[in-house]
């Protein structure tokens, strides 16, 4: 077990092309990390290449504090789960998990031993003797996994590895993996395009997109304080809807114009904040769960919106709503027993302590 | 601070580097061992003798003397060897042409009857292209035998008259053809069965749908959907074909009066068994044109289906 | 006007091929069975022929008067001649040595070939992986003379190690080619996965890509095994003594002596010769026609 770091690691393709543009990282010893972001922004490049699967251009990367930028996969200490499991498939359970160890010479008794052992964590002892392929998708991830454990490795590091499952499966082997990590605590990185995966399973979250790191964070924190447009649209589901807007000074207070001639006044305790985008355009960040149906709540500084939905969602639990405010998708989370229906008008209420500002700018949250 | 991690930055990246390109190199070295057994089998056992070939047609019979390209002037002069080159394209074009429709028909049909069926067809009707050819053109030149023909006792049960199979040239040439259609029309008929277990039933299904008669699902889908296949394996085939030698050797052996000499054969007869080395590589040379634009062919075929997939 | 006649002959069309459709099937499928049954007898007639022929006395064989695909007294004797004859059991045996080192030979070489090109990429390799193929095209009756001329320049012309020296050229390139494609259908995850868990190069291609490409490697030997039993070209060129002779041209040159032809013999040697390529199809049967069909379909 160990801690990872990364001291701006590049990685650049033949004819200049840029996957990953220098990012630092440092992840603790026992930390599970998750790397998330869009397709194509660089996390499995990044993983790959604390693997040693991928060259590193520039930079380093050192793991329990060595230098690994020229040491091969086999002698770097740690262990992968890849997306489509690659267990090998002429290999039974108990080989496919032993393969490494024998690969390393280890006793035979002690192979044994560790092979029942991680059997046991992950409750597939009955499947031992059983080709992978006449597992389902959930055993063969927990052979997967079983794989990684055996070899007691410094770090793991998982690539999307609930990709190939289904919805269903996806919610249990998630669970899975959290007790796994809370039983050995093994060092873990894990890569995912699924921000729910990485805010469940993640101690902090790594957002990336373009081959740079957005924001690194405990997942309320990512929720909660959005360092940039693309992390608060990326956390949370539904995503934040954007609304363009200009912020206004009225005698000491500070309101913000919406479009379709609404505007919603800015809560005192965020005026000092805000005060300097005075005049300026901003962009108005509030997402669907703090837009909801006007109640009288407890809620501080509710500002009203009327809006006229064009969708009804009803899920169960809520009802979710979308409107078109002159270009801009909105998205509120009704109450399932208000009567919203197409077409009709809606009074909501947006919770003003839970908004953001974002300066079009630099896309930065203020 | 920064100036640290400036230095950190810049030390390592040339080491890493060189190291890298070291690893990079090492595999390389692996890598071309593992290739050197196939470089030596191509360099030493194709490409060589392919040059060499070239510089032996160049040589007086005895190969004491240098003559150009007089051997290749010779051959197209004779027109025994103008005849070779009519029956090598008569022969190839005519059987492959056979082949290819045979092997569709049978294949489509083998693709009509229930699955569990078919395996057993398959397995009986590519028997021919199992024995070696050589073998079964022997049980061939059995049946064509003109005094204890099996095949004309079975013409003249139906009232048909005997027919002199390997007497008379043109019995001769359609002989070989028929041998030569009998062992590689299963080549085909695999071929294309593997084709069309390829087009997805969903098409058929859509077509089908959509309103397309039977000859319209054939003419719409089926073909364009094989037309790789079915163009690799005729131009496969026309090499194969072409370049043919065992039926010719065992059937007629060239006869009658050098009637039936394929390129392969008459390049055997003038290379090795008159002696005339240098000629007989000339006469086998005369295919390398005719190989090399099929192969051109192929290998566009190929690269075409693999850019559509990727 | 137009519409009201769509309107009332369409609904009849629909009913009319509704009504028909089973019968379409019925016939097709019965077209479908005869075709088979007439192609199934052309094909195994042949075979067929030679062994009854190959089970036939001479005296039976001479006599014009009866059908010829009829047997009447069935013997073994023309069986038990040749096996009683040294020079064909030698025919035999020179068959066997010759394929079974050519066999092996190929497959190293294909094998190691296919995983260094298709999963090591280096300097080249997408160009001589093209080399392969083209080699694959070009035939045996273009390189036997000179190839004649380099065995008897090494001095193994009317040897049988001569063979083994020259039919690699007929195998290797197809094995090498099948063989990558094979590889290539491997996922890129199972080599990370064994070079994450330690293994090297070596071990990679011994214990992960041959057990996995195993039906693909067990598809390219039976190519190896049925062209080297087969070829006929090279041994017909570079052979003359019947001690030296592999099967089919021991056969084919051998057993025809005079001008009165053991028909029974010949044919029972041809069957005989023949025997272990189709044997092999018949208990291998898919593999090889994976090996056959993997040329086209895949890589």
């Amino acid at each position: 077990m160990a801690q990872v770091s990364l001291r701006k690691v590049v990685k650049a393709y033949e004819g200049g092309v840029q996957a990953v543009k220098g990012i630092d990282l440092e992840i603790a010893d026992h930390e599970f990390v998750v790397l998330v972001g869009p397709s194509g922004c660089g996390k499995s490049t990044t993983l790959r290449m604390i693997a040693g699967l991928e060259e590193i251009t520039g930079g380093d990367i050192a793991i329990g504090g060595t230098v690994v930028n020229d040491i091969p996969p086999r002698d770097r200490d740690i262990a992968m789960v890849f997306q489509n499991y690659a267990l090998y498939p002429h290999m039974s359970v108990y080989d496919n998990m032993a393969f490494g160890l024998t690969l390393r010479k280890f006793p035979k008794a002690e192979i044994d031993k560790r092979v029942k052992e991680a059997a046991r964590i992950l409750d597939i002892t009955p499947l031992l003797e059983r080709k992978p392929k006449a597992l389902s998708g959930g055993q063969r991830q927990r052979v997967a996994m079983g794989r990684a454990i055996v070899r007691d490795p410094k770090v793991f590091l998982f690539d999307e590895p609930l990709s190939n499952l289904d919805a269903k499966l996806r919610v249990q082997m998630r669970t899975e993996i959290k007790k796994v990590h809370q039983t050995v605590k093994t060092t873990t990185i894990y890569v995912t395009h699924d921000q729910v995966e990485a805010m469940t399973l993640a101690d902090r979250v790594v957002v990336m997109n373009h081959g740079v790191i957005e924001q690194v964070g405990p997942p309320q924190v990512l929720y909660h304080t959005p360092a940039t447009r693309f992390v608060a649209g990326f956390i949370g589901s539904p995503a934040m809807n954007f609304i363009p807007a200009r912020l206004e000074e009225a005698s000491g207070a500070l309101r913000l114009h919406l479009p379709g001639g609404m505007s919603v006044d800015i809560p005192e305790a965020r005026t000092a904040r805000y005060r300097s985008y005075a005049g300026k355009d901003v962009v108005f960040g509030i997402r669907p769960e703090h837009l909801t149906d006007d109640k009288p709540t407890d809620k501080t500084n509710p500002a009203p919106m009327i809006l006229t939905p064009e969708v009804i969602e009803p899920m169960g639990m809520e009802t979710l709503a979308h409107f078109k405010l002159e270009g801009a998708e909105l998205t509120a989370r009704l109450d399932p027993a208000t009567p919203a229906e197409v077409g009709q008008p809606l009074r909501l209420i947006a919770h003003m302590d839970q908004m953001h500002l974002i300066d079009p700018t630099t896309d930065k949250v203020i | 601070m920064a100036d640290g991690s400036m230095v950190m930055q810049g030390a390592p990246a040339p080491m890493a580097g060189s190291s890298l390109r070291r690893f990079a190199r090492r595999r390389s070295t692996v890598a071309f061992l593992m290739t050197l057994p196939l470089i030596l089998v191509i360099g030493g056992l194709v490409a060589w003798p392919a040059g060499y070939a070239i510089y032996l047609s160049m040589l007086n019979r005895r190969m004491t003397q240098f003559i150009g390209l007089t051997n290749f002037e010779i051959l197209l002069e004779s027109d025994s060897f103008r005849m070779v080159i009519f029956q090598s394209v008569f022969f190839a074009v005519t059987a492959v042409i056979l082949k290819a429709l045979i092997g569709f028909w049978l294949a489509h049909m083998l693709h009509h009857i229930p699955t569990q069926g078919q395996r057993k067809w398959r397995g009986m009707l590519l028997v021919p292209w199992v024995i070696p050819p050589a073998l079964s053109t022997l049980g061939w030149w059995w049946m064509f035998d003109p005094s204890y023909s099996s095949i004309n006792w079975l013409l003249n049960v139906f009232a048909v008259p005997s027919v002199p199979w390997l007497g008379e040239p043109w019995w001769a040439r359609i002989s070989v053809i028929i041998v030569n259609v009998w062992y590689g029309a299963p080549f085909f008929m695999i071929m294309y069965l593997a084709a069309l277990k390829s087009v997805p039933e969903a098409l058929y299904e859509a077509a089908a749908i959509d309103g397309a008669t039977s000859w319209q699902r054939l003419r719409y889908i089926t073909l364009p959907m094989m037309r790789n296949i079915i163009s690799i394996t005729v131009l496969f085939s026309l090499i194969v074909t072409f370049a043919n030698y065992d039926i010719v050797r065992v059937l007629t052996n060239g006869g009658p009066r050098d009637l039936t000499h394929v390129f392969a054969s008459y390049a055997f007869q003038v290379g090795i068994l008159a002696g005339n080395i240098p000629r007989g590589a000339a006469v086998s040379l005369f295919m390398f044109p005719i190989l090399g634009v099929i192969a051109f062919f192929v290998l566009r075929g190929i690269n075409k289906r693999n850019r559509e997939e990727a | 006007m137009s519409t009201t006649t769509t309107a009332q002959t369409h609904p009849r069309g629909i009913f009319h091929k509704a009504g028909s459709l089973r019968a379409e099937r019925r016939w097709a499928l019965w077209s479908a069975y005869i075709s088979l049954v007439i192609a199934a007898i052309i094909m195994l007639a042949p075979p067929a022929y030679m062994l009854l022929t190959s089970i036939k006395t001479s005296a039976e064989i001479a006599d014009l008067s009866g059908n010829p695909w009829w047997v009447r007294s069935p013997t073994f004797e023309n069986y038990w001649a040749l096996i009683n004859n040294a020079m064909f059991r030698g025919f035999f045996w020179n068959s066997v040595k010759v394929t079974i080192a050519v066999v092996t030979l190929s497959m190293v070489i294909s094998v190691l070939a296919a995983f260094a090109l298709g999963r090591m990429r280096f300097w080249g390799s997408q160009f001589l992986a093209t080399g392969v193929f083209l080699t694959y095209l070009v035939p045996d009756t273009l390189l036997f003379i000179p190839l004649y001329q380099i065995v008897g320049g090494l001095g193994l012309l009317d040897n049988a190690w001569g063979l083994v020296l020259v039919y690699p050229t007929l195998t290797v390139p197809f094995c090498t080619w099948i063989m990558i494609g094979y590889f290539a259908s491997i996922p890129k995850e199972l080599d990370e996965a064994a070079l994450i868990d330690g293994a090297n190069w070596l071990q990679m291609l011994t214990r992960i890509f041959i057990p996995v490409a195993l039906p693909g490697i067990i598809a390219a030997t039976i190519f190896a095994f049925t062209v080297s039993w087969a070829a006929f070209v090279y041994p017909t060129a570079f052979i003359t003594s019947p001690s030296e002779m592999p099967m089919t041209i021991g056969v084919v040159s051998q057993l025809i002596r005079g001008d009165t032809f053991a028909w029974g013999q010949l044919m029972a040697g041809a069957l005989l010769a023949a025997l272990p390529p189709v044997v092999v199809y018949a208990f291998l049967m898919d593999y090889y026609i994976a090996g056959l069909t993997a040329g086209a379909t895949k890589g």
